[in-house]
Order: structure tokens, then sequence, then C-alpha cells
């Protein structure tokens, strides 16, 4: 049982330029211009983007203590254990985006689509390293879920943030209205499950089917 | 003993971490440790006495987290109380022979500053000052701000320790593994500003283990001027699936510190995971060694939020933010376009600017709000160290006490009352300033007499505890087109001050030209001979590549440059953004929008090309007058991209890359009609605005660029902001529209309110709303006028509006 909480920096998970025109909104393949302003804003973006995570494992009984969100018991049902995550790609990246927010918005959008992409590459790669490290031990990594999501109460960041110690970890702050800045940043809780995997992943997991984001 | 006078001659060693051991003796996750100085006194007083009989001399309080935010102001006086009287009690009963010292610990408040979060400055300072004071009041010897993450909060826990407290101050921050804080800043960054603003020591704590940190704290010894603190962590927690453990022993952590000692560290101590024995073998490892005297690195540098720049290379400091001839800014200040503003200092980083000069004084403009204001938008995104350039002396201190970092002030002169009103500012914010060597009797016609006044300026900035470190002077650079010799005696000056005063030297180069054609000729030149004088600094303008080629080369040719590598990047990255763009013609055409038999200008917009729409909108100008132009050709072509878009042949980036074109000949069109003394014809105006409690703001961008390309008169008021301002502003400009944005649930209901009273007190005004979580049905719900998905969508509806107040006026 881990009983500190942890603090990882990664290196650039890989690039999935799909995902980025999918948050930029667009359907189709781009264009030249398009891919190369996506290819200028990747440049840019680089030396101001880090890559940091903190962590805490509980136990399952901790964390459903008192809980009555369906969201929750059904992401951790036959789960004995489940890590408590904060991810962030830091605040270099909303600086930049604020710099062409006022003076160039077809930047500031790919920007904003590389932060939404690189900060759930960076969840991914958490969660995969979670499969490896626990992967012997018969555990596998369970879809993760976020304050907001289903009916988990966006309230809980508090709690999160406060179990977490976000601000001193990972430089990741709550305002008072709830929102995380640096703004490429994300809270989940992912479960960890013995035996093999059964459920969905992805979008086809998602009862949202009206999303603009939906693959 | 006094404990400045305690660590002038020894090496001081601090206590280490307190957390864990708390933990071990029952505190639980999520319960206050500060509280504990009060419930479970014993236990802390043990934790601080075993410091002590380690060998401690400084053991710091358990009030890391002790603030208002925290705990109501009651209980924060009785918990700072309780903290201070346990370590007194720890050390009055250790066994321990040292010198004892109480810390008053300051940790940071877990809150981001704006504007990247909601915590205001003045807020900030207040809340550490509240504790600084407690700590004064109940007999603290000194304080240690210590684990911050920010360059920001750490100014303002300094400000507020030195504001309320005469106590040494020790500030310490947390380095991640990059070498930088959370928020970006380097060691240097942070040496400059800490020991600018007059810290006693400076150190690095927390994060991570004394190998990782090493780097750190060997940056720190080789820039500080005063002592420098070092408290890492027992090494990088580990797990083995069972238990949990820092991997570095009492031992090895010893070794590391020892390391350090030897290479200057004057304070020793730990964090997280170390307990007392680490202290023990620390001191004993070190308690032979004499303290290494600290020297004064006579480093003349200012800082931003991420990094410092040092004087001892030519700075380039770029002059373009100043009203002074340029109609167009003036124009842009007046209007309060922030964007042009901001798109002015973007474009001299770019160019490779050092430093920025900041100067909005025009009799429109208060200067009083409109400089520290202008100096926070810059801040927000632009990391270049500023110059705060303003003769309005309450003007000048707001912008330097909201500056993130070591501000460079332009400027001090020889007059007594300048002298009497700006040193006091530079010594208590931590800057450095420019001397103008001008006086009572006005500008000495003579090389001697500029630097006699270059040397009273020192001198008495000496009687204020200012260093000639912290001076740059100005021998003032004046037109040769009305004194032939002007040139020749600002030189002498340079190379007298440069080599018998040993100050820095600043000038504003092309004040030498005035009156001249071909002002760059004259420029240059006299700028490779100011260099050569040893002229510091120059405000120049970098959009000007003569200037630029004439630094780099400078540069290159006084082994200024290893491997001429800047010059090289300079001639391969940066020259060649002055060659005007190509033609749009060898560029294929997009099947889906059909450009092919476009003119130059509306394909360049069409197919989102900002250069070549500048360019094609330039040349269109010497043929058409601007309003042919805007209706003819960029009207239609923000139809052709608004159709295809509309019709999805075309997406958000493209719609976007076409605005931003089109923004780009707006602005040559603005530029020509400002010469020519002609107004733009707008259309109404409109306010738009993030409501209060939500900080994303790239919709809201987004609907602004596409208004303004729809000629709308938008007034932007940010994001985060009250509804109170967003009505208070529609009434005043009397703006027919008004446009909010929300992204997040939570934010909802304040745009509510927004609409609710927009509503009551301006019943005329139509209220537009828009954002990620808001649908049609939800808009109408809280009493919007209308909905837009998108910008476009919003353009219509502005539109419509308009029409309407077009047809019943």
């Amino acid at each position: 049982m881990l009983d500190k909480i942890f603090v990882k920096n990664y290196d650039a998970p890989p690039i999935d330029r799909r995902e980025i025109l999918r948050y930029a909104g667009c359907k189709d393949d781009a264009d030249e211009r398009l891919n190369a302003l996506i290819d200028e804003c990747l440049h840019e973006s680089e030396p101001f983007l880090s890559y940091r995570v903190c962590y805490y494992m509980f136990d399952v009984k901790q964390i459903l203590d008192g809980v009555t969100s369906q969201t929750v018991q059904r992401g951790l049902v036959g789960c004995e254990k489940a890590v408590v995550f904060a991810a962030t790609v830091g605040l270099g990246l909303d600086r930049l985006i604020a710099r062409y927010g006022a003076t160039n918005t077809a930047k500031a959008l790919v920007l904003q689509a590389i932060g939404a992409e690189r900060v759930e590459a960076l969840c991914d790669t958490f969660c995969q390293g979670l499969e490896r490290a626990y992967g012997e031990t018969g555990l596998y990594a369970r879809r993760r879920f976020s304050p907001g999501y289903g009916d988990f109460a966006l309230e809980n960041q508090k709690k999160i943030f406060s179990a977490l110690d976000c601000p001193k970890n990972i430089g990741l702050t709550l305002t008072e209205s709830g929102l995380m800045s640096p703004t490429k940043s994300v809270t989940a809780i992912v479960g960890l499950q013995s035996g093999k995997r059964q459920e969905k992943t992805g979008c086809e997991a998602c009862g949202k089917t009206d999303c603009f984001a939906r693959k | 003993m006094d404990f400045r006078q305690y660590l002038q001659q020894n090496i001081v060693y601090f206590d280490g971490g307190t957390g864990t051991l708390l933990q071990q003796a029952g505190l639980a996750l999520g319960e206050l440790p500060e509280r504990w100085n009060v419930t479970h006194a014993d236990v802390v007083q043990n934790i601080h006495r075993d410091y002590f009989n380690a060998g401690s001399n400084v053991v710091v309080t358990n009030t890391f987290g002790a603030n208002t935010l925290k705990f109501s102001k009651t209980e924060l006086a009785e918990i700072v109380r309780a903290a201070i009287e346990n370590v007194k009690i720890a050390a009055n009963t250790s066994n321990g022979i040292q010198e004892k010292f109480v810390a008053l610990d300051i940790g940071p408040t877990g809150k981001l500053l704006k504007p990247y979060g909601d915590f205001d400055f003045e807020e900030a300072v207040e809340t550490f000052a509240e504790t600084i004071r407690l700590g004064e009041k109940y007999g603290a010897d000194l304080i240690l701000i210590e684990t911050m993450s920010d360059s920001y909060e750490t100014k303002a826990a300094l400000l507020a320790a030195k504001e309320n407290s005469t106590l040494p101050i020790i500030v310490s921050c947390a380095y991640g593994a990059d070498g930088k804080l959370m928020t970006g800043a380097t060691p240097s960054a942070m040496a400059a500003l800490i020991e600018g603003m007059g810290a006693d020591a400076i150190g690095v704590n927390c994060s991570l283990g004394p190998k990782q940190l090493k780097s750190v704290v060997e940056e720190l010894l080789e820039v500080c001027s005063v002592p420098v603190l070092v408290k890492p962590n027992a090494g990088l927690p580990q797990t083995d699936g069972e238990s949990t453990y820092y991997d570095i022993d009492d031992s090895e952590f010893a070794e590391y510190m020892a390391e350090f000692a030897v290479k200057g560290a004057r304070l020793l101590g730990g964090c997280c995971g170390t307990t007392p024995a680490y202290i023990a073998k620390t001191v004993a490892a070190t308690k032979h060694m004499t303290a290494m005297p600290i020297a004064d690195k006579n480093i003349s540098w200012v800082s931003s939020y991420t990094r410092a720049v040092r004087f001892d290379k030519p700075v380039l400091i770029g002059e373009r933010i100043n009203p002074t001839g340029k109609k167009r800014f003036k124009q842009a200040l007046i209007e309060g376009d922030e964007a042009y503003v901001l798109g002015e200092g973007i474009a001299q980083q770019e160019k490779g600017a050092h430093v920025l000069d900041v100067n909005v004084g025009l009799p429109e403009i208060d200067e009083k709000t409109a400089l520290p204001l202008y100096i926070e938008k810059l801040q927000a995104v632009i990391d270049l160290p500023l110059q705060i350039d303003t003769s309005d002396i309450v003007a000048m201190e707001k912008a330097m006490r909201r500056y993130n970092g070591k501000p460079l002030v332009n400027s001090v002169n020889g007059k007594q009352e300048s002298m009497d009103a700006v040193f006091p500012l530079v010594k208590k914010y931590g800057g450095m300033v420019v001397g103008l060597t001008l006086d009572e009797r006005g500008i000495p016609d003579t090389a001697t007499g500029r630097v006699e006044i270059a040397k009273k300026i020192i001198k008495e900035a000496e009687k204020y505890g200012i260093a000639k470190k912290d001076i740059l002077i100005d021998p003032l650079a004046l037109t040769i087109s009305a004194d032939k010799n002007a040139a020749a005696v600002t030189l002498t000056a340079l190379r007298e001050i440069k080599e018998k005063l040993g100050a820095h030297t600043s000038l504003g180069v092309s004040n030498v030209s005035f009156g001249l054609p071909e002002r760059a000729v004259i420029n240059s030149a006299f700028f490779a001979l100011a260099l050569e004088n040893g002229l510091s600094a120059a405000i120049v303008n970098p959009n000007s590549a003569e200037m630029l080629k004439t630094y780099y080369a400078f540069s290159a040719l006084k082994g200024l440059d290893e491997n001429c590598g800047e010059y090289i990047r300079f001639v391969t990255e940066i020259l060649p953004t002055f060659q005007p763009a190509p033609t749009t013609s060898g560029i294929a055409a997009t099947a889906t929008i059909g450009d092919g038999d476009l003119s130059p200008l509306k394909r360049a917009i069409v197919k989102g090309l900002e250069r070549e729409a500048e360019t094609a909108c330039e040349a269109a100008l010497k043929t058409s007058s601007p309003l042919t132009i805007v209706n003819d050709e960029i009207v239609p072509a923000l139809d052709i991209i608004g159709k295809a878009y509309e019709e999805k042949r075309a997406y958000l980036p493209g719609l976007l890359m076409s605005a931003e074109a089109a923004k780009r000949a707006f602005e040559k069109i603005k530029q020509r009609l400002v010469q020519t003394g002609e107004g733009g014809a707008k259309k109404c105006k409109i306010v738009l605005a993030t409501v209060k409690g939500d900080i994303h703001d790239i919709g809201k961008n987004i609907v602004k660029t596409l208004l303004e390309n729809y000629g709308f008169d938008v007034v932007d008021l940010g994001r985060d902001v009250p509804s109170d301002t967003i009505v208070q502003v529609a009434g005043e400009i009397a703006a027919p529209i008004v446009g909010l944005s929300a992204l997040m649930t939570t934010t909802v209901p304040s745009m509510e309110e927004t609409i609710r009273k927009l509503h009551e007190k301006l019943p005329n005004v139509k209220v537009l709303v828009g954002g990620a979580v808001l649908t049609e049905e939800y808009a109408q719900k809280i009493g919007a006028d209308g909905y837009a998905k998108d910008g476009l969508q919003a353009v219509r509806f502005a539109e419509r509006i308009y029409n309407d107040l077009c047809k019943y006026s």
C-alpha cells in the first residue's frame, strides 16, 4: 500500500494529430495550410510543455465511504484499490494560448487543441504505467473517470485537491469557482481490478452521444 | 545573539521535516497540522527539541499553512502564538549548547495569483502580512518564506514581510526536475527578484533530493551575493509495492550537504523525509568547516517571472510600446485597443528584443491606472523583463509594485527632486534604474558635465543602499541635426562613465538622427560607435533590420558570440522575416472553396495567408481607396470563407486563419486611415466578456476576431468579469449588444445573474450568449436574447440587431 503522494515527470507522449484536429473542430484531413499551422504550433509549444502527474493509492472502501454517486460506484465495482491522480501539462501552454488569444485566434485554437490532446495523452501514459506496474500482480487499470462526469459532482474536485496537495506537487490550483489552472489539466480516479479487461473504452463507453468530440 | 550577526560568521543549521514525524505521531491525512501546535503541543515540542538536540540552530515553527485562508483571525493568532512558544520551550529544554533561533514559517497559499488564477496580488500580500505581524508580535527571530513555486506569490510574501516586520527574511523556493519553479522561473530569475528586494538569504527546499538539486544550488551559489540556504528532501520517494520510503539515508544525505557547504552554501537543513538523524549527521560532517565568506557577485540584472537578463553583454531594449511620434499607437491607447499594444510587444520579442520599454503616457490617458494595467496585461503574455517608463511617480510605484520580477525603471535624473522620489521606490521594490545625466541646470553640453551628474546620481543612490550595479547611466543622445558635435559628446561621456565610474550605460539610440532623412543609416552607425564605446543597453526599434544587423555583427566581431551562434541564428531565422511576403499566385487553389480566379487579396484571405494578405492589401492601397478595398475585396472574401464554413466545406481553423489574414489587411487599412486622418466606418459597439468565475476565453476571443472582421466595434472586458462591471461599461458606452461567454456549468449561474442585471438596468440591450455547456434551450431559460453556437452565428446575430437599429433610427 502506498502511503505517500507520488509525483512523476514524464517525457512528451507520442502525438496523435487526428486527436488535435478533432479538438480543433475538424472532421476531415487537414489541408496543407492547416498542417503547416499545426506543425508551427507543435514546434512553438514544445518548450513550454511539462508533463506532471501526482497520485495516491486508496483502498476502494476509503473512497466509497459515504459516496452515493452511481458513476463512482460503477467505476470502481469489483476493485479493491483505486488510484486518484491529477495530471497537467503546465502553465506555460496557457500563457502561450493567451498570447495568441490576443493576437492570433487561429493559432490559439490549434494550441488549445494541442493542449487537450497532450493532457489526455499524458493520462493515457500514466494509466498504461499503472498497468505495467501492477500487471504482475494480476491487476488491470479500468477506465478513468473525472469529477463532472455522469453524476460524479464537480464539487469533488476540492476533495481530490486536498488529498493530493496538487498546488505543491504539480503546480495545479483550483479557483473559487472550481476551475483548474493551468487549464490543460485532468483529475481522475482509476480503479484497479484483478482478472481480464471486459469493459468498453473510449467514446464507445460514453453515454453523451451528441458530443462534438465523439469519434 | 542577533541572527544577522550570527549568519555573517557561521554555517547555520536548520531543522528537517516535520510532516512525516507528525503523521507518525497520529496526524491524519487531511487534518490541519497547524492545529497541533495547540492541541498536541507536547508532540510538536518534542519534535522541535529533537532537532535542537541534533544540532539545529534554527527550528522552524509548525505554521506552514497558517494563514487566514484556512483559519479565522482569532484561531490564527492562537496558532502562531503557540507555535512560537513551542519552539522556544524546545530551545530552553534542549541539551544543545549552540545558538538557537525561532524562524516563523511561511508556506505558499496553494492558490494561483491572477491573471492565471483568481487570487489578487494585494489579497496575497495581506494574507501573508497577517501571519507575519503575528510572528513578529509573538517573538520570532527571523522569517522563513519557503517552498514557493511561483515568483509572483514569492514577491507578495516578501513584500508583506518587508512592510510588516524588521526581522531577517530568508526566501526559499521549490524547484522541479527541470530546474525551474512550477510557473517557470529559473534560479537566476528568482535570485534577481529576491535579492533585489533585500532578503537576507536565498534558498532552495523541498520537491527533490540533494542529488537532483545540485545544479540549482550551484547556480544560486554562482549568482547570489547573499548567503544560500539548502534544505532538500531525503531523496525521492520510492515504493516496493508494500511500503514507501525516501531513497537517501542520513549518511548519504550528510555527504551531499557537506559538498554543498564546501561549495559555499551557508544555511543547511532538510525537508520532507529528513529526521533529526539527518541533521545530526550533516552537522557532524560540516562543523569543522569555516564558513565561506559571502562575496558580492556584482551582477547587474533585471528579471521577469521566468528569466533574468544580465547586462554583462549589450542588451536590446525594444522602444515600440510608446506613443511618442506614433499616431497608430496613440489611437490604440486612446481606444483601449489592448490587442494592438500586446501585438507590438510580441512582435518585438519575435525580433529578438531582450527587454521591452513600456510607456503609455498621453494627456488623454490616466497613467496611474493605465501603466500598471498594461504592465499586467503584457506580463500575462510576454515573459521578457519590462522597463517601466514614466515620469509620473505614482504610476511608477503602482507599476513596480505589481510587476512580477525585478523591473528596470526609466528613469531618475540628477535633479534632487527626482532622486528623492525615485530612489526609495527602487530600494523598496528592488529595481534597476536608468539615471539620465541632466539636472536642475539642464543637459550639460560637455562630456565632463554629464559624467559629473552621473557621479552625483551614483553617490546619492548609495545613501539609500542602492549599489552602482543597479544603475544604468544614460548620457543622452541628442540629434546631430541641431549640433554637429552632439554624438561625439555622448560617445565621450559613454566611455568615461564606463571606464572611470565603472557603471553600466544606456542610450535611446534613435534620437541622434532626429530631423534627418533615412534615419536608420545614421542610427545603425551611431549604434556601432556607442557599443564600441561601452554601451551596455540600447533602447532601439527591433523592427529595424539595420539596428539588428549592427548589434549581431558587433557581438560576433567583439568575441561576445560563441561560435557566432547568435549571429547565424539571426541571419537564418530573424532576417528572413524582414523580407516582403511572396504573392499568392503560385499557391494551389482550394478545391472545396474554389478560389482559382480571385484577386490576390481575396485569395490570400480565403486561403488564410497572413503575410500575403498584408502585401496584397498594401499593393491594392496604391490604386484603390481604403473603403473600396474593404467593400470590394475583404468583405466578399470573408463571405466566401464564411459560406464555406456554414456549408461545412471549411472548418473552424480555416475560418480563423482567414479571419487573421483579413485582420492583417484591416491593419494596413487602419494605418492608412490614421495617416490621412480619416475615421474608419464602424458598425455599432458590442461589449464582450467571459463571466465572473470563468477563466476560459478562447471562444470569446474567436467571436471577437470575427465580429471585428465584420466591422463591429468590440469592447473586450476579458475574462472573470463581475456582472456589475459589464452592466456599467455597456451603459457608459451605450452598446446595444452584449456578448457573454461561459464554459462550465458552474459559471452559468454567474451568466444568468449578469443577464438579469443587464435587462433590469439596460432594457434595450440585447444579450447574446455562447459557450461549451450552453444550448438554445438553456440560453432561453437563463433569459438570453440570443444564442450563438459558433463565432459566425454571433456575427449573424449582431448584424440582425444592427440592421434593425439602422431601420428604426
